[in-house]
């Protein structure tokens, strides 16, 4: 069955048609084809398949989260005997590969991505809907795949989520296990790969009359950039699996010493996907934040095309600075990689500062995506900083493979998880039509923003001291013990974060606040349309005449102002206060 | 038109073209200077289609012009599937697949079928769609 979608209406400030079209609630795309389990296997709408990865990535993320708290259980005590050697390999290799390959970076560039990009560009769907589809179904696929290593006689791998050789041979790690995490690598790359041919056909060839490149906002920008490092990196990966897989299977020697291969050259392989992945990850939630931040600050985003400036510069550099994880091997170009290493931070600072200066002299709204955002800045900040440490040599080979590193990334993805909770809690009402809760927000938001320092500044002490990563038990030392400790109550705060979000959707589902279509009076064009979008999205569209259009569309008296002058733009966001005053007054 | 697009691609392909001819003449390490070769023809293959689709094309697309209505892109944006079992029939006939490297060859079967079922389905689907 296919739709030919003509283009929404236009339509001019003050124009009653236009603006009571877009605003009637007509069912969102409920309403559309087969309902239930069927359309959950049918559907082809982007906004759908955004939610089915959402949803599907938390589930992943509660997954690994409890596998992380297993871990700090284990490590509360020295010589805890919770978990076997043997399990507790397996249960960091999964934390680790559930956390990246079926959370982070699904979430961003599949789940919210897929629901929005299409939205704010003002096009009915993405470029290939099925293609969108399919993703999806080998997301589900890989996850099902990687959750099937428990069930495997030998268990799930166990050599870490990096899978490096010689560790991965079929004599070191003989089994299914290993290779159901082949196997679910193979699918989830395809899956990625898939989406960022989506998102950068959908930007290039989708976009709205007068949305030009340069007033699309700061997420879908930062989209297009991870679609074009998705295409560089993920069929490295896919291409390095298949020769692992080969190594295990055929007989080849790729990468092992007999028959002539080379193990390092897994490592280059892996992290010359691995780092650009790095930014597939984070530039997502750059691009959430960077939305979020102007709408609480009442101001124009500080420096916009700095930021695209510095979201090309971060893809370019991303892929010359793979061998940094590599400096102890003793056979990478130091000079090099160090060099470009300390070079991305110019335009990571960029954005920080821009971020800031944003914020600075607006009119601020502590709401819980806000505090999220904040948090986000804070405590990437901190993984960034401690990455420049990392950058250079001579404290790499004292911090390799300590605590330390261990806690420069979880720094790092900490702080994207306060950027993925920062887009849910702004976007829920526009996927949904319901506001989230702001009081369990924010009692989400300060368990989890603590819970974070407390569990990763004890780990950085650790790494100093010099506590390997990767150990089931250590020696009875008080100052060890103490921080490890202190690194476990950290943990448990943040796994009771996590409940608190359980609790706050379930609270917010059973006793709903309508959002309407604009509750945060934001600027880009998702929020023209209703709280859920109908089905191929916009019955009308504003004139696009800047990067703010649905601003200019609602306050034709306040035009775009000035950077720093943003302290009297007008109303409030609304709040959830003011949403139930729309239901009751409905 | 296209010409934006075009740019950036080509831009990050010479960057990256640079970035691996002094990476390969510094360090004289094969593995990533090849991959940085691909990123290299990576960002100059799309880079230059666009580029070439521009200079053929001349004129603007409605959402390359500062100054474009809404109105200006009246007419159909294109044909999209509204709903397709096929992409749930291709993925599960890959989930099959993967699964036989695994567990053994004899779940190639249904992983084929399931296959070659979503291929024909998707293929006739589009026929009777017509415009996808």
């Amino acid at each position: 069955m296919t739709d030919l979608i003509e283009r929404p209406l236009d339509t001019a400030p003050g124009d009653p048609h236009g603006a009571g079209d877009h605003h009637g609630h007509d069912g969102g795309h409920d309403d559309h084809g087969p309902s239930g389990i069927l359309k959950w296997l049918t559907s082809t709408d982007h906004k759908v398949i955004g939610i089915n990865y959402t949803v599907t990535s938390i589930i992943m993320m509660v997954i690994g989260g409890a596998f992380a708290e297993v871990i700090r259980a284990q490590l509360a005590s020295s010589t805890s005997s919770l978990v076997t050697l043997q399990q507790y390999n397996e249960l960091f290799t999964m934390h680790g590969s559930f956390m990246i390959y079926l959370f982070v970076g699904p979430f961003a560039f599949a789940g919210l991505a897929n629901y929005l990009v299409p939205l704010q560009v003002g096009a009915p769907d993405m470029a290939f809907p099925r293609l969108n589809a399919l993703s999806y179904w080998l997301y589900l696929g890989g996850s099902i795949t990687m959750l099937l290593g428990f069930t495997a006689s030998g268990g799930p791998a166990a050599f870490g989520w990096v899978g490096y050789a010689p560790l991965t041979s079929a004599v070191n790690a003989p089994g299914a296990g290993p290779d159901l995490w082949i196997g679910a690598l193979m699918l989830t790359g395809f899956s990625a790969i898939f989406s960022g041919v989506n998102l950068v056909a959908t930007i290039f060839y989708l976009r709205a009359p007068g949305m030009t490149l340069f007033r699309m906002p700061i997420f879908t920008w930062n989209m297009l950039v991870t679609g074009i490092l998705i295409l560089l990196a993920f069929p490295v990966l896919t291409a390095g699996l298949v020769m692992l897989y080969c190594d295990r299977h055929f007989g080849t020697h790729i990468f092992e010493v007999q028959g002539g291969g080379v193990p390092l050259l897994w490592q280059h392989i892996f992290w010359f996907w691995g780092h650009p992945e790095v930014y597939i990850l984070a530039l997502p939630f750059f691009g959430m934040v960077t939305d979020i931040i102007p709408v609480f600050s009442k101001k124009p985003l500080f420096g916009y095309k700095g930021m695209v400036f510095a979201t090309l510069t971060i893809a370019a550099l991303s892929l010359g600075v793979w061998a940094h994880h590599m400096f102890t091997t003793g056979a990478v170009l130091l000079p090099f990689f160090s060099i470009m290493s300390l070079l991305i931070a110019v335009p990571t600072g960029i954005k920080i500062f821009n971020w800031i200066g944003t914020m600075w002299g607006g009119n601020l709204h502590f709401s819980t995506a806000m505090l999220m955002s904040i948090g986000f800045v804070i405590t990437f900040l901190i993984g960034g900083i401690t990455g420049i440490y990392l950058a250079s040599p001579p404290l790499d080979f004292f911090t390799h493979d300590t605590y330390f590193v261990v806690a420069h990334f979880h720094s790092v993805v900490m702080a994207l998880t306060m950027g993925a909770f920062a887009g849910i809690y702004f976007w829920f009402p526009k996927m949904t039509g319901k506001m989230l809760h702001e009081g369990w927000g924010k009692a989400q938001f300060w368990t989890l923003f603590i819970g974070t320092q407390v569990f990763t500044f004890p780990m950085y002490l650790l790494g100093l001291h010099g506590m390997p990563r990767r150990m089931a038990v250590y020696p009875n030392n008080p100052s060890w013990q103490n921080m490890n400790d202190w690194a476990s109550v950290g943990a448990l705060i943040i796994g009771i974060s996590t409940l608190l979000f359980v609790i706050n959707v379930i609270v917010s589902y059973r006793r709903p606040i309508i959002a309407g279509d604009n509750p945060w009076d934001a600027s880009s064009l998702e929020w023209f349309t209703s709280s859920p979008p109908p089905h191929h999205n916009f019955v009308a569209l504003p004139p696009i005449r800047s990067e703010r259009p649905v601003w200019d569309f609602n306050h034709p008296d306040k035009p775009a102002l000035g950077h720093g002058h943003g302290t009297h733009a007008g109303t409030h966001p609304p709040t959830s206060a003011d949403a139930t005053k729309e239901v009751a007054g409905s | 038109m296209m010409k934006q697009e075009s740019i950036i691609l080509l831009l990050l392909g010479a960057f990256f073209g640079i970035m691996g001819a002094v990476y390969w003449g510094w360090g004289h390490e094969d593995g990533g200077g090849v991959m940085l070769l691909g990123a290299f023809f990576l960002g100059l293959l799309p880079g230059f289609y666009y580029f070439w689709w521009y200079r053929r094309s001349g004129g603007n697309r409605p959402e390359d012009r500062d100054d474009a209505s809404i109105a200006d892109g009246a007419g159909v944006v294109s044909s999209f599937p509204s709903t397709s079992i096929w992409p749930f029939v291709l993925g599960s006939g890959c989930f099959f697949f993967v699964l036989s490297l695994v567990f053994g060859i004899w779940l190639t079967v249904p992983g084929v079928i399931l296959i070659l079922s979503a291929f024909i389905g998707a293929t006739a689907e589009s026929r009777r769609g017509g415009d996808v």
